[in-house]
């Protein structure tokens, strides 16, 4: 009797053991499947709470001398969505899905790294809670994302607020950089038997170079941020003009790391894409030595044009000819890319599948915003363009439409094998295509604003400037694009329980991760795989016709 | 032909085809790529404080330069920093032979001149701020000379404490009869690393800049 | 009136700041570059674009078929071909970036006697505009304005350049006026240097180009060309100072004594007299200023009589505080104030 009644109490115990357990398992994994999915989480929150900052934003701008907001907070807001958006959104759903996917594409077990790994999620998550408990001292730092001195000096930002900034940047950029060494360790050192560097899945190999440009570019950030912390808490004077510090110094820093990072922001999806239009044209693709050695040139050249952030900070024309001579040679391999994309596309049989739909997305306004850059690298054309909205238009639109276009085409691509099952065909279409018109009509105008000679980081402007209507158009896309969100993160849930189930390989795609099953289980493979080409399930699919007699 | 009019792949008579044999790659360890990794993004840490102190050398508006820095001090924590590469290279022999007394003699003397690096380091700073009143907000000279070599200084003191662990370890078990002991050779890399970084400091500082 | 200037317009009445509709050498050169550049970009973005929507119409899956088309792993002579056509783009880019760069950015010459050029230098303070006035026709001045920049129209036959040296008292600024030239920083520590012409007389507007804090949206500029013997006059008069008059009337004689008294002098100058503060916009000819506070509101008297009694109400977070006047001491000095012509 007293046996029968203890067991309900027993089960109840039992469920509730159980989800403290999970939460248990889940925050002290090393493994790097969970790892991954928590950086994602971790920027999708973020996401979320950078959108909020964009809407109150273009909520302030809808009408000229419009008093939603006051000055202070406007700045504030427009600083915490470029911050949070570069380096809590941006960085971590990249790191998270190349966790997730890097050693299965490798066929690898995990990381090189494991307890590296999660060092590096939790850092890069404290870093983001750290900046936003600037919130905790008043206002968010209103310096705007990138901080130039000597504004961010004691004497003109007294609150700690900016403080909070510095260290939080500094902690998530050692997370950064765990992972960068994690990345390099794992696909240096763990890639199964037969697969050569130049067999390397094209996502791989672009998750290696922006590794490199990771090791780069983050360190002069963290000492730059060292020196303000410095600066505004211990008296040092690197920025102090009246004591002969320099506030230019501060830009060639900053941008040293800014320009990488922009990088860093669009080579995995480069990588990514060049995993998705090859299955859906069902055709291998074009020209992987020639793409393999452009992404390497990008993660060079894009070390040495920092200073086109900076044409009209009074260089020489010699210098500012120099860097936008460079920035116009990074066109070249980014177009050799891009035609090598078509020319898998031509001749194939595409299937606009959603992961297919958002690559196009990727594609058609990718071009666009390179395009905006090629403009932007003319130094006279800057010297007006400069700090005006056609540049918040030109990196939304490779951010928005290259990054995170490209990151949607990865993740409706990886979702079943993550999850197995298949998100939502219907709600994909729709997230596309509100994101899609909505993008445009937002970032279009921004164009056609910064030509009418609109400056950026302005929280108000006169009605007789004649930008209001460009203003209006933008904040109007703005609001299309909410939904688009919303019913992007309503897929993710929902397919958990709804998706048709996917098995191993529903995109019938030739890579190792979909040789295991979905989701994979803890040690990924049951065998090591051995490899002998770009396409190891295509060579088992094909044997008649395998890779590695072409490559 | 396709329609770019470029041949296909043909098709096999047949036969099993059988691919190229796998060739082993004999390359860097996982670990030591992490370190290779770890120790690129230093040299970028190193090479930014280097570009900024560079870049105010001789920029202080008033009070001390880098004439109060003395060099017999410093030339004689750099001999001991600079054997201690030597020593820790020692170790790592010690390591490849599998000599247990004589990695931990090796281990240890390179430890302790560290240590001695760091405590003559200490009462080259306690002078500097005593005697001739420089500290981090005296002038750009002092800013930049502790950013600098503070970072340095931080770096040796990561080394020691890592070396330290590794000690003990050592110490506890016998792992280095079996040759499992693989984290000596990678932190002797970042010593030397760290030494590598002195040189070029010692150069900018002591030499280039006085 | 060109068609951007139709689209900024919007109907109502306004001054254009677009780019694309210069009033100097300097920024017609930039727009023909533009212009330029546009075209060859979107040449390239019809071309490329046009590509890809071929390719996802034409090769489009149909129903599902069986087999894989055939698999293409590249092809060096077209990798070469799409390398060296973009380079050739490029190429001519660098050419064209080159000549401009190096016509709109020549070496800042010095003052000479009949240059009929006026050089001033500009400096930029958290949230004004302070414009000293050093040299024009080669004869020095010495007097500051601040946020409206007077500058002579030229003719068809005479060119009157301006030369403003860039100079910041606090933190990055910029100085840009979209119709006249392209923006340059203003940076703390440096002095930077631009030029521009025009022959049109008018204003033109501009604003700060260089996030520099709270108030950076409002810190607008105004530069007003006049032909030349109209400048000269404003030039003569700025060079005067603002001694007291024996018939100035009661309210402008305290007003002149209670500026005096308060703290205004610790911050604004009226030359002739003992205010000499240097940390805020000049006074001595306010009224001949078109606006006020940087060119947000208009120079009427109940503007200025609202600015003198707390400017946080009309400019919130600039570095005017509320001194808490009295109205008969704010109305009195709105009085003198109303006098600096």
């Amino acid at each position: 009797m007293a046996i029968v009644e203890q067991q309900p109490e027993l089960a109840r115990e039992r469920e509730s053991a159980a989800w403290t357990a999970v939460l248990h398992d889940w925050v002290v994994t090393v493994d790097h499947k969970k790892v991954g999915i928590l950086y994602v989480l971790m920027a999708v929150a973020f996401l979320i709470i950078g959108g909020c900052e964009a809407i109150l934003i273009r909520l302030q701008l809808f009408w000229p001398r419009s008093t939603l907001v006051g000055p202070d907070t406007f700045n504030g807001l427009f600083t915490m969505h470029g911050t949070t958006m570069v380096f809590f959104v941006g960085m971590p759903i990249l790191t998270g899905i190349a966790n997730y996917m890097v050693p299965l594409m490798i066929g690898a077990r995990d990381m090189a790294f494991p307890r590296l790994n999660a060092l590096g999620f939790w850092a890069t998550l404290f870093g983001g809670l750290l900046v936003y408990f600037s919130f905790v001292t008043g206002a968010a730092p209103t310096m705007g994302w990138f901080a130039y001195a000597p504004l961010t000096e004691h004497a003109f930002a007294r609150s700690s607020a900016t403080d909070f900034w510095a260290l939080g940047l500094i902690v998530s950029g050692i997370g950064t950089l765990a992972a960068a060494v994690n990345f390099v360790a794992t696909i240096m050192g763990l890639r199964a038997p037969g697969m050569t560097v130049r067999k390397l899945p094209f996502f791989v190999w672009t998750m290696l170079w922006t590794s490199v440009q990771i090791l780069f570019a983050i360190p002069p950030l963290t000492a730059t941020l060292v020196m303000i912390l410095l600066d505004r808490n211990l008296g040092a004077h690197f920025f102090d003009v009246q004591s002969g510090g320099s506030a230019y110094l501060w830009q060639h820093l900053f941008w040293f790391f800014g320009h990488p990072e922009v990088y860093i922001l669009i080579l995995p999806v480069f990588g990514m894409v060049s995993e998705v239009v090859p299955v859906f044209s069902r055709k291998v693709l074009f020209g992987y030595e020639f793409m393999a050695v452009a992404t390497a040139a990008i993660a060079f050249i894009s070390l040495g044009v920092w200073a086109h952030h900076m044409f009209a900070v009074g260089m020489s024309r010699t210098v500012n000819l120099y860097f936008a001579a460079a920035s116009l040679l990074i066109s070249i391999p980014t177009g050799i890319k891009f035609f090598n994309w078509l020319a898998t596309m031509y001749g194939g049989r595409i299937s606009f599948a959603p992961p297919m739909l958002f690559a196009f997305g990727f594609l058609s306004m990718f071009l666009i915003g390179g395009l905006t850059g090629i403009m932007l690298a003319i130094v006279p054309f800057n010297y007006q363009l400069t700090d005006t909205y056609f540049v918040v238009g030109h990196f939304h639109w490779v951010l928005i439409g290259g990054t995170l276009f490209g990151t949607f085409a990865g993740i409706h691509y990886w979702y079943p094998k993550v999850t197995g099952r298949m998100l939502s065909v219907r709600l994909a279409r729709w997230q596309f295509w509100l994101l899609f018109i909505g993008f445009m009509l937002t970032f279009g105008p921004m164009h056609i604003a910064g030509i009418l000679g609109m400056p950026r980081r302005i929280y108000t402007y006169d009605a007789a400037r004649g930008w209001a209507i460009w203003n209006q158009l933008t904040t109007a896309g703005a609001i299309v694009q909410v939904p688009s969100y919303a019913i992007f993160v309503y897929n993710l849930i929902v397919s958990l329980w709804k998706g048709k189930p996917a098995g191993d390989d529903p995109w019938d795609a030739w890579t190792l991760e979909w040789t295991t099953a979905s989701p994979p289980p803890p040690y990924n493979f049951e065998e090591v795989p051995v490899v002998h080409s770009r396409r190891p399930l295509w060579d088992l699919k094909h044997p008649d016709d395998p890779d590695w007699k072409y490559e | 032909m396709n329609e770019l009019g470029l041949s296909a792949a043909p098709l096999a008579s047949g036969r099993q085809l059988l691919p190229p044999p796998i060739v082993p790659e004999r390359g860097l360890t996982a670990a030591q790529w992490g370190m290779v990794g770890f120790l690129v993004s230093e040299v970028a840490l190193f090479c930014t404080l280097i570009v900024v102190y560079l870049t105010f050398l001789r920029a202080s508006q008033s009070g001390p330069t880098a004439a109060v820095l003395s060099l017999p001090l410093v030339i004689s924590t750099t001999v001991c920093l600079l054997s201690s590469s030597v020593t820790v290279h020692l170790a790592e022999r010690s390591l490849q032979s599998r000599s247990r007394s004589g990695f931990v003699r090796w281990w240890s003397a390179t430890i302790l001149l560290g240590i001695v690096f760091l405590a003559g380091t200490a009462y080259e700073w306690n002078t500097l701020i005593v005697r001739h009143g420089v500290t981090i907000s005296r002038n750009l000279f002092g800013t930049t000379y502790y950013t600098l070599v503070g970072f340095h200084a931080l770096h040796v003191t990561l080394g020691v404490i890592v070396m330290l662990t590794l000690l003990g370890l050592t110490l506890r078990d016998d792992v280095i009869a079996s040759g499992k002991q693989v984290g000596g050779q990678l932190v002797s890399w970042y010593w030397h690393f760290v030494d590598g970084v002195w040189v070029v400091v010692f150069t900018v500082v002591y030499l280039v800049g006085r | 009136m060109n068609p951007w200037t139709l689209l900024a317009y919007g109907g109502g009445l306004a001054q254009s700041q677009s780019i694309f509709d210069p009033a100097s050498p300097g920024a017609a050169e930039i727009r023909n570059l533009s212009i330029l550049v546009l075209a060859i970009t979107g040449f390239i973005f019809v071309l490329v674009e046009g590509i890809l929507l071929y390719a996802s119409v034409r090769f489009r899956r149909g129903a599902a078929t069986g087999s894989e088309p055939p698999q293409v792993y590249g092809s060096k002579p077209i990798e070469i071909a799409w390398t060296t056509a973009p380079g050739l783009i490029v190429f001519v880019l660098v050419l064209v970036t080159t000549r401009t760069l190096w016509e709109i950015n020549p070496t800042p010459p010095d003052p000479r006697p009949g240059d009929q050029a006026l050089f001033v230098t500009a400096i930029g303070h958290q949230w004004w505009w302070e414009y000293r006035y050093d040299h024009y026709d080669g004869k020095e001045l010495s007097f500051t304005a601040a946020n409206e920049l007077h500058i002579p129209a030229g003719t068809k036959g005479g060119a009157r350049r301006v030369y403003l040296a860039l100079d910041s008292a606090d933190v990055c600024h910029s100085f840009w006026v979209p119709r006249l030239a392209g923006k340059t920083d203003m940076i703390p520590g440096r002095t930077n240097h631009m030029w521009f012409q025009t022959d049109q007389p008018g204003l033109f507007l501009g604003q700060c180009g260089e996030f520099c804090g709270t108030q950076h949206a409002n810190m607008l500029i105004r530069v007003i060309a006049e032909p030349a013997a109209d400048f000269e006059r404003w030039l003569a008069n700025e060079k005067g100072g603002q001694q007291p008059r024996e018939n100035d009337p009661e309210t402008v004689k305290s007003g002149r004594k209670a500026f005096l008294g308060q703290s205004c002098v610790n911050c604004h100058r009226v030359a002739g007299t003992p205010a000499q503060g240097t940390c805020a916009p000049d006074l001595t000819h306010l009224m001949s200023r078109q606006t006020l506070a940087a060119g947000i509101v208009a120079n009427t008297p109940e503007n200025l009589r609202q600015w003198v009694a707390n400017p946080q109400k009309i400019k919130p977070g600039c570095l005017m505080p509320a001194f808490g006047l009295s109205d008969r001491d704010r109305d009195r000095i709105v009085d003198y104030l109303r006098t600096l012509r």
